[in-house]
C-alpha cells in the first residue's frame, strides 16, 4: 500500500485535505485490509500435492523434503570437538593391553576405578542372586522385581544409601530419606536439578577447572548456562567469594539470570577437598543474592589425603543458613566403582524440589531388581566398612606412586586428597605457554606418547598445560611405562 | 503448559526461586486419572484381607504370563549364571560397562524379539535400536529431538493421560489433538488430520509431527493398514514425523490383525520418506517387566539414532538389566511360546470381562488388543457432559470400589466412554469386580 496518494493532497494544498485524500486514502487502506483478509492462507511452500496414486508418492525420489530434526537437537549429533571427548574416541581405536597390545594408548581420561573389583566381585558371587530374587517368605517371586514400583526409589533403598553416605561421609551428617531421590546416574541426577532450579536462558556460576561433561548434562536439554569463575593455581583452584562476586555481577550487567552456583566437592578434576570455611563462605554467598547452591559430592568416598571431607549437608544443617536452598548429588559410579549399574542421588532439602524431582523420575529411575541388589549391597555394613577402607588405601598407594613417578621427571602435581585422578602441571613440556601450545601437548601426548589425559582447555583452566591423568584402573606395572613414555617424549621434543 | 500465572514461584516461606518446569502442574498429577490410583493406595483389594477395598482397574499392568517366566528364569538360570554373577567377565562387564550404544547382544535380542511380535513381516536391524529406561522415557526423548519449544505434536484422541506430561512437560512442545469419535470406531481420517493440522496453523503453531499408539491405547484396538498408509501419506506432504508407539505389539490377541508401520515402511526404499518413521516399544507391557525399565526408540532416521544415543545418557538401560534380559529374549523357543500363550490368555480375560459386560447390559468398543478395554456407559450419565462423566467416575470409584478411567482424562471427545483394565489382577478377582458392576446395574434397573 502506497503513502503517496496521501501525501498528494498535502503537496497541492487543497482546502479539502481532508474529505479530498485522507478519507478515499483510509478507504483504499480498508479496502486492502479486507481483501487481505479473505485470501486464503498461504499454503505451506514444503507441502506436497494430495496424490490419489500412493505408489508414485513414495517413490518420489528427491522431490521430497528432507525431514528435519528440533534446532536443540541439531548441535548434539555433531561430533564433538572437546579434547576430553576426541581423546575418549582415540583410546577406542588403539586401546593398550599390558599384553596383548603394549603400544596401545593408555587411558588416563577416564575417572573410574578397578582397585576393589576383587572385593566386589566376590560380594556379588555370593549374594547377588539372592538379594535380586528374594521376596519375604524366601521363595523366588518375580513380581517382587517385575512390577511398577514408585520411580523415586523403594524406601528401603533411600534408606540404605541415607545410611551409606553417612557412613562414608565421615559419619557426622545424617541424611533423611524423605529428601532423597534415587535416580539412573550421576548424569540425569545433575539434569533434573539444572531443570527444577533454572529455566531456560538462565545460568549456574560454576568454579572453573570443572568436569567437561558438565556441559553436556546442563547444556544438552534445559537450555541452561554455565558461567565459569575462574580459580588459580596460587589459591590451589579452590574458588573465592571475590572471584564468585566478580562473575555474578558481570552476568548480571550482560542480562544473564544466575540461578545457583554448582560446584563439585571433592573437586574435580582438580581432586581439592574443600574447607568448611570455603562451604560456609559459598552458603553465604549464595544467601545473600537469593539463588541455589549444588554440590556434586560424587567422589565423597574417593577421600585418600588427610584433610577430612565435610559435605555441604553439614554445612546447611548446622542452622546458621536457609538450608532450602542447598542440593546434593551422589552415586555409586566413583566411589563404588560399579557406573554400568546406573544409580545416582539426589538429596535436596527444599521439599518442592524433591517432589518435582520424584515425579521426573518416571524418566530416569533404577530398575527394580537393580534396586534390590543395592539394598543389599549398601546394608552390608560389615562389607562396606571393608571395602571404603580398602578402596581409600588402594587410591593413596596408587596416588603416591603416581605422583612419585611423574616427581621424578621434575613433573609436579596440584595439591589433592580425593577424586581419582590428579591435576598433573605439564607446562614444563610446553613449547608454548598458551592453550594452543597446551592442545599441541595434547595431541603429542596422544599419537607420539599413546596417553590419553585430559587438557584443562577441556575443563575452562585457564591457565595452560594442566591436565588431569586418572589412575585409579592402573596396575603398578603401568606406571613405569607411562613415565617412559612422557620421558621420551620430552627428550624427543628438546631435540 | 499449564502454569497458572498467579502461581508464586517460590513457595512455603522458602525465598529462593525454581523453575518454572518445578512449580507446573503438566505432570498431571491431579486429574481424576491419578486421584482414582490414591483411593485404591489407601484402600487397596485384597482377596484374603480386604475383600471390599478398592479393585484397581486403571493400571495397564500385565500380570497374566509371570508364571512363563518364572518358571524359564528357575530352569535356565541355576545358580544366577545368566545374571552375570558368576566369572570375572560377567561382573566386570556390568559394573564398568555404561555405554550409551547399549549392549550388542542385548540389542540383537530386542531386534529378535520385535520381529518374532511381527510375525517376521518387518526386519529390524539392531544398530537402529536405541535404549531409554522405559518407553516413557523414550516418547520424551523422541519429542525434545523432533520438535522445539512451543511446536506441536497431533495426536489422536482419546490418548493415554501420561502423554499430556510425557511429551510435554520439559520439552515445551504442545499436543494438537486428532478429534476421533465411535461413528467409525475411533479410527483417525483424512479430515480429522487436515482438521487438527489446520488448528495448529491457525494458531501460529508449527506441526512437527503425528504420534500415534499401534495398538491405541485406550482403544484396546490395533490401527488399520489403510489407516497406517494414509498417514504415511500426510506426514509425507506435511514433511513431518510419524511416531509409531507400539508398546502394546506383542499384546494383539491374534497376530494377523496387527500392522506395525515397520511393515509398511520395508516396502519403501526412499529415504526421505523412511527416515520420518519411528517406532517406541518397551518390554514393560508385552513381557509384564516395567519394574525392569527397558524402553526403545527404533529410528530410519541416522541423525535421529544418533542424536538419541547421545541423549540417552539421562536414561541408560543397566548394564546389568542388559544382561539378564539378552539371553532370555534371544532364546527363540522361548520367546514363540511366550508370545503365543500370552497373547491367547489375554484374548481369554478380554472375552471374559466384554461377555460380563455385556450380561449387566454394557456395551465395549469391539477390541482385538492390550491389556484392557473400552466400556460405553454414555447412557448412564444423567448429563452427557464431562461433569456428568466425572459424577459417574465418582460413584463408581465410591459405591462399587472400582477404579476405572474417564474417557475425559484421555481427551475423549464423546463422554460417557471408559478404560477398563483387566490384566493386572487374578482371574477370581476379574470375577468380583464383574459381580459389582453386575450388582450395581441390577440397582439401577429397579428405580
Amino acid at each position: 500500500m502506497r503513502l503517496i496518494v496521501p501525501l498528494r493532497g498535502v503537496i497541492q494544498g487543497r482546502g479539502g485535505l481532508f474529505v479530498g485524500s485522507l478519507i478515499p486514502c483510509c478507504l483504499f487502506y480498508f479496502l486492502q485490509l479486507y481483501l487481505k483478509r479473505r485470501r486464503p492462507p498461504p499454503t505451506d511452500p514444503t507441502e506436497l500435492p494430495r496424490t490419489s496414486s500412493r505408489t508414485n508418492l513414495f517413490s518420489r525420489g528427491n522431490s521430497i523434503g528432507r525431514v528435519r530434526v528440533s534446532s536443540r537437537a541439531v548441535p548434539v549429533a555433531k561430533p564433538s570437538d572437546s579434547p576430553y571427548y576426541i581423546g575418549l574416541e582415540r583410546v577406542k581405536t588403539d586401546p593398550y593391553d599390558r599384553i596383548k597390545n603394549t603400544d596401545g594408548i593408555i587411558q588416563l581420561g577416564l575417572a573410574e576405578s578397578t582397585l576393589c573389583f576383587d572385593l566386589l566381585q566376590r560380594w556379588m558371587s555370593e549374594n547377588l542372586m539372592e538379594s535380586m530374587m528374594q521376596s519375604d517368605d524366601g521363595e523366588f517371586d518375580i513380581s517382587s522385581i517385575a512390577m511398577y514400583k514408585p520411580f523415586e526409589g523403594l524406601l528401603e533403598l533411600r534408606v540404605a544409601f541415607a545410611d551409606f553416605m553417612s557412613r562414608i561421609m565421615g559419619g557426622n551428617v545424617s541424611f533423611d530419606p524423605s529428601n532423597m531421590v534415587i535416580t539412573a546416574g550421576g548424569t540425569p541426577a545433575i539434569e533434573v536439578l539444572a531443570f527444577c532450579l533454572a529455566d531456560h536462558g538462565n545460568a549456574f556460576l560454576i568454579p572453573t577447572p570443572y568436569y567437561p561433561g558438565f556441559d553436556r548434562d546442563i547444556k544438552f536439554r534445559t537450555g541452561v548456562e554455565l558461567i565459569p569463575v575462574h580459580c588459580r593455581s596460587s589459591d590451589n583452584f579452590t574458588v573465592t567469594v571475590s572471584a564468585l562476586e566478580q562473575a555474578l555481577n558481570q552476568a548480571r550487567k550482560r542480562g544473564s539470570k544466575v540461578s545457583g552456583i554448582l560446584f563439585s566437592n571433592p573437586s574435580n578434576p582438580v581432586g581439592n577437598i574443600l574447607s568448611r570455611e570455603t562451604l560456609q563462605d559459598i552458603l553465604r554467598f549464595a544467601q545473600e543474592k537469593n539463588i541455589h547452591v549444588i554440590s556434586d559430592e560424587i567422589f565423597a568416598g574417593s577421600v585418600y589425603g588427610d584433610k577430612e571431607f565435610v559435605s555441604m549437608a553439614e554445612i546447611a544443617g548446622s542452622g546458621e543458613f536457609d538450608k532450602s536452598r542447598v542440593h546434593i548429588i551422589y552415586g555409586l559410579s566413583k566411589d563404588l566403582s560399579i557406573p554400568g549399574f546406573r544409580a545416582g542421588v539426589i538429596y535436596s532439602f527444599h521439599e518442592d524440589v524433591v517432589n518435582a524431582a520424584k515425579k521426573l523420575m518416571r524418566f530416569s529411575s533404577v530398575p527394580v531388581p537393580v534396586q534390590r541388589i543395592l539394598i543389599s549391597l549398601l546394608s552390608d555394613v560389615r562389607f562396606i566398612e571393608e571395602y571404603m577402607t580398602a578402596h581409600r588405601q588402594r587410591i593413596r598407594d596408587k596416588h603416591i606412586r603416581f605422583v612419585e613417578g611423574l616427581k621424578q621427571l621434575g613433573i609436579p602435581c596440584a595439591e589433592s586428597g580425593g577424586g581419582l585422578y590428579c591435576w598433573v602441571d605439564m607446562s614444563s613440556l610446553l613449547t608454548s605457554y598458551s592453550e594452543k601450545g597446551e592442545l599441541e601437548l595434547f595431541e603429542k601426548l596422544l599419537t607420539v606418547a599413546k596417553i590419553n589425559a585430559t587438557p584443562g582447555t577441556a575443563c575452562y583452566c585457564i591457565e595452560p598445560g594442566w591436565f588431569r591423568c586418572c589412575f585409579t584402573a592402573l596396575a603398578d606395572e603401568d606406571i613405569p611405562v607411562i613415565m617412559e613414555r612422557i620421558r621420551q617424549l620430552r627428550e624427543s621434543s628438546r631435540s | 503448559m499449564g502454569l497458572p500465572l498467579m502461581m508464586e514461584r517460590s513457595s512455603n516461606n522458602n525465598n529462593v526461586e525454581l523453575s518454572r518446569v518445578a512449580v507446573s502442574d503438566t505432570h498431571g498429577e491431579d486429574s481424576p486419572y491419578f486421584a482414582g490410583w490414591k483411593a485404591y493406595d489407601e484402600n487397596p483389594y485384597d482377596e484374603s484381607h480386604n475383600p471390599s477395598g478398592v479393585i484397581q482397574m486403571g493400571l495397564a499392568e500385565n500380570q497374566v504370563s509371570f508364571d512363563l517366566l518364572e518358571t524359564y528364569l528357575e530352569k535356565k538360570n541355576p545358580e544366577g549364571s545368566m545374571w552375570g554373577s558368576k566369572g570375572a567377565p560377567g561382573f566386570r562387564e556390568n559394573a564398568l560397562f555404561q555405554d550409551y550404544h547399549g549392549l550388542k547382544t542385548f540389542r540383537q535380542a530386542m531386534a529378535s524379539f520385535m520381529e518374532q511380535i511381527r510375525g517376521g513381516k518387518a526386519r529390524f536391524d539392531p544398530d537402529r535400536i536405541v535404549l531409554t529406561a522405559g518407553a516413557t522415557a523414550a516418547n520424551e526423548l523422541l519429542t525434545f529431538i523432533l520438535a522445539d519449544p512451543n511446536d506441536a505434536l497431533l495426536v489422536p484422541t482419546p490418548y493415554y493421560p501420561g502423554f499430556d506430561r510425557d511429551l510435554r512437560w520439559r520439552t515445551g512442545v504442545k499436543i494438537v489433538p486428532i478429534h476421533c469419535d465411535s461413528s467409525n470406531h475411533f479410527q483417525i481420517t483424512p479430515e480429522a488430520l487436515d482438521s487438527a493440522y489446520q488448528t495448529a496453523r491457525d494458531a501460529n503453531i508449527r506441526v512437527r509431527g503425528v504420534l500415534i499408539t499401534n495398538p491405541s491405547n485406550p482403544l484396546g484396538a490395533t490401527v488399520q493398514k489403510k489407516v497406517l498408509e494414509d498417514l504415511l501419506d500426510f506426514c509425507v506432504r506435511k514433511n513431518i514425523h510419524l511416531v509409531s508407539d507400539e508398546i502394546y505389539s506383542g499384546s494383539v490377541f491374534h497376530a494377523s490383525e496387527f500392522t506395525s508401520v515397520a511393515e509398511i515402511v520395508e516396502n519403501i526404499d526412499d529415504v526421505s520418506v523412511k527416515e520420518r518413521v519411528h517406532i517406541v516399544y518397551s518390554l514393560s507391557k508385552d513381557l509384564g517387566l516395567p519394574g525392569f525399565r527397558v524402553g526403545t526408540i527404533y529410528s530410519y532416521n541416522d541423525n535421529v539414532v544418533r542424536t538419541a544415543r547421545r541423549m540417552s545418557s539421562f536414561t541408560l538401560v543397566s548394564s546389568q538389566t542388559q544382561h539378564m534380559l539378552a539371553s532370555m529374549l534371544s532364546d527363540e523357543e522361548f520367546t514363540e511360546k511366550y508370545i503365543r500363550i500370552n497373547r491367547e490368555r489375554l484374548r481369554r480375560r478380554y472375552d471374559t470381562i466384554v461377555e460380563g459386560l455385556k450380561k449387566a447390559g454394557i456395551e465395549c468398543l469391539k477390541g482385538n488388543a492390550g491389556l484392557f478395554c473400552w466400556m460405553n456407559l454414555g447412557f448412564l450419565l444423567e448429563k452427557k457432559t464431562k461433569d456428568g462423566e466425572l459424577q459417574l467416575w465418582d460413584v463408581i470409584l465410591k459405591e462399587l470400589k472400582l477404579n476405572i478411567s474417564p474417557g475425559s482424562s484421555c481427551h475423549c471427545s464423546e463422554v460417557g466412554w471408559f478404560r477398563v483394565c483387566f490384566a493386572n489382577m487374578s482371574e477370581n478377582t476379574l470375577e468380583i469386580a464383574l459381580k459389582r458392576i453386575h450388582e450395581f446395574m441390577d440397582r439401577r434397573r429397579r428405580f
